[in-house]
């Protein structure tokens, strides 16, 4: 039986990833799960300088989901090429490091550096909601998606991943702009822009007003756009939102992921990432599948 | 590697209006456990995704009980409420860094708790070898006094001056004349920034117990944070980890 996938030359021992922001960069969850034994880790954004991140509350509870607002909190590049990149190669698992940014300038630097370190692919986030600058900014327009795209390639020396937002009119459209730019990969869908109102305050929830949400309440979407998205380009994709068990994680393949990424689903269940790398066995296992790449798109 | 264990409820009373005491067995969190520690409880509906943060207000390690005091604020919180003897609830923990007794022992020492912030104090109360000045403040009804009494000297303070002082945990200091080389801290917001000022004014060292809303409780997610004065070890900007920092810090470190 071989669970081994592969993105952009790249080969993964299984498609379960983890979904940036939700993992820090593996060292907490690793006092629960194996890291080596994931197909890959993806870290929490890493922009050029330190960001503080939002105000709190950064996140609200709601009806089978959650709406976040830390706003890309993290402490730059250097410390993250000095502390967090070595911690996670003491790992058998791949290293995806997402990269946040104000500005064109912003992802490039930051791009550029990673270039002298061993990491495995790059996630560019051009569609965290949270924050006002870049992000989603970047990542509603297929010309800038476009631009972007082709700009970060420039500097890049390993794979680099799109990270794709569902706050738009056709998801499709970003896609292929990705792929005109130069992107190796795609990955989607990042949170939807949400807002949770308290009544007894009669306030925002969140101190952002908005938030992106995510959790099992959004996977229906996620898997439509990953569907539309996956038929509409030729390079993979990596599917999330929402995934949380087996079950989920294999709708997405069905669907046209060649990967999947667990977000939310680790805060409330720290095992989710090597449950559903089980899970996917015991379904090859007991379905007769010898290769997983059978199942990937297989719903048409 | 850490664990998120199955607990049997063993019991479960209301207190006081609003608040409950759930006596959990656990298979190992109470052994590990310590005063000021937290643990993340799940509930059963789906829907409820994320834990609930909940401290541990009584450690009894040799017959692994922990017990949690703890208000009704919400859905989670009332799901919890409805727990019977026998019943299983998923717990995550012990989770944060708990009060430093050992900064405390043998000196003279505030443990101040506000509201539902008592709840800690109590096993801090219980572990901590010292001259101890136990000062609960309430809105208007009394809970877990009993416990207290059995461990120190308490003095109460009620917003409406239906029981102890009228005012807050502070008043019962000045009205009591009362003096300490240490404090401890937990309650809301406002009483930990008085707290903090208070000890700043009298140059006591003074550690307080901050409460956020929590995703991931492990320090992972960045949800809940505090601002810090310098620049975090950890962050590399002025935040903290109020789950894995904290829940207890320095008050001279954070800013409230």
């Amino acid at each position: 039986m071989n669970t081994k996938v592969t993105l952009a030359g790249v080969e993964l021992k299984n498609p379960v990833m983890t979904a940036s922001g939700t993992f820090g960069s593996g060292a907490e969850y690793s006092e629960f799960v194996d890291l080596g034994r994931l197909g890959a880790v993806v870290t929490k954004g890493v922009s050029n300088i330190p960001w503080p991140g939002n105000p709190t509350p950064r996140i609200a509870e709601i009806y089978g989901g959650m709406l976040n607002a830390i706003g890309l909190q993290n402490p730059g590049i250097e410390v993250f090429c000095k502390r967090d990149i070595p911690y996670l190669r003491q790992f058998n698992t791949k290293i995806v490091v997402n990269v946040c940014g104000r500005t064109v300038e912003d992802y490039c630097e930051v791009v550029e550096r990673l270039g002298e370190e061993l990491i495995d692919l790059l996630e560019i986030n051009i569609s965290c909601p949270n924050v006002k600058e870049g992000g989603l900014a970047f990542g509603q327009d297929p010309r800038t998606v476009e631009v972007i795209t082709a700009e970060v390639k420039k500097y890049a020396k390993q794979p680099v991943i799109m990270k794709l937002s569902p706050n738009v009119t056709d998801i499709t459209e970003m896609a292929k702009a990705a792929e005109a730019g130069g992107a190796d990969v795609l990955s989607l869908i990042n949170t939807l822009t949400g807002m949770k109102i308290d009544i007894q305050k009669r306030t925002f929830t969140l101190a952002n007003k908005t938030g992106g949400m995510s959790g099992p309440a959004v996977k229906p979407m996620a898997i439509r756009m990953v569907y539309q998205v996956a038929h509409a380009v030729k390079v993979p994709v990596i599917g999330m939102g929402g995934i949380s068990s087996t079950e989920d994680a294999l709708e997405f393949l069905l669907a046209g992921a060649s990967a999947v990424s667990v977000g939310t689903a680790n805060f409330y269940n720290p095992y989710a990432t090597t449950e559903i790398v089980e899970g996917l066995v015991n379904y090859m296992k007991n379905n007769d599948v010898e290769e997983i790449q059978e199942l990937i798109g297989s719903v048409k | 590697m850490k664990k998120k264990e199955w607990c049997m409820v063993e019991c479960q009373e209301k207190i006081a209006a609003g608040i409950y005491s759930l006596w959990l067995e656990t298979p190992s969190i109470a052994e590990q456990a310590r005063p000021g520690q937290f643990v993340s409880l799940y509930c059963k509906d789906g829907s409820r995704l994320l834990p609930r943060s909940i401290s541990l207000c009584e450690i009894d390690r040799k017959n692994r009980r922990l017990r949690l005091v703890y208000q009704v604020v919400g859905k989670g919180t009332l799901e919890f409420s409805t727990l019977k003897t026998g019943e299983q609830i998923s717990v995550l923990g012990p989770l944060g860094n708990g009060f430093p007794l050992e900064e405390a022992a043998g000196k003279t020492v505030f443990l101040m708790g506000g509201g539902i912030g008592i709840a800690p104090i109590l096993e801090s109360a219980k572990q901590l070898q010292a001259e101890k000045r136990l000062i609960l403040g309430y809105r208007n009804e009394c809970f877990l006094l009993k416990e207290f009494e059995k461990v120190g000297t308490v003095y109460t303070a009620t917003e409406n001056g239906s029981f102890g002082i009228k005012g807050n945990v502070l008043d019962a200091v000045r009205e009591q004349e009362l003096s300490a080389e240490v404090i401890f801290a937990c309650g809301p917001t406002s009483m930990l920034r008085a707290v903090k000022q208070y000890a700043e004014r009298k140059s006591i060292p003074c550690w307080i117990s901050i409460e956020e809303k929590m995703a991931c409780g492990i320090g992972a997610c960045l949800a809940c944070v505090c601002r810090s004065r310098e620049v975090d070890r950890h962050s590399h900007v002025h935040n903290k980890r109020i789950c894995k920092d904290g829940p207890v810090f320095e008050a001279s470190e954070v800013e409230l």
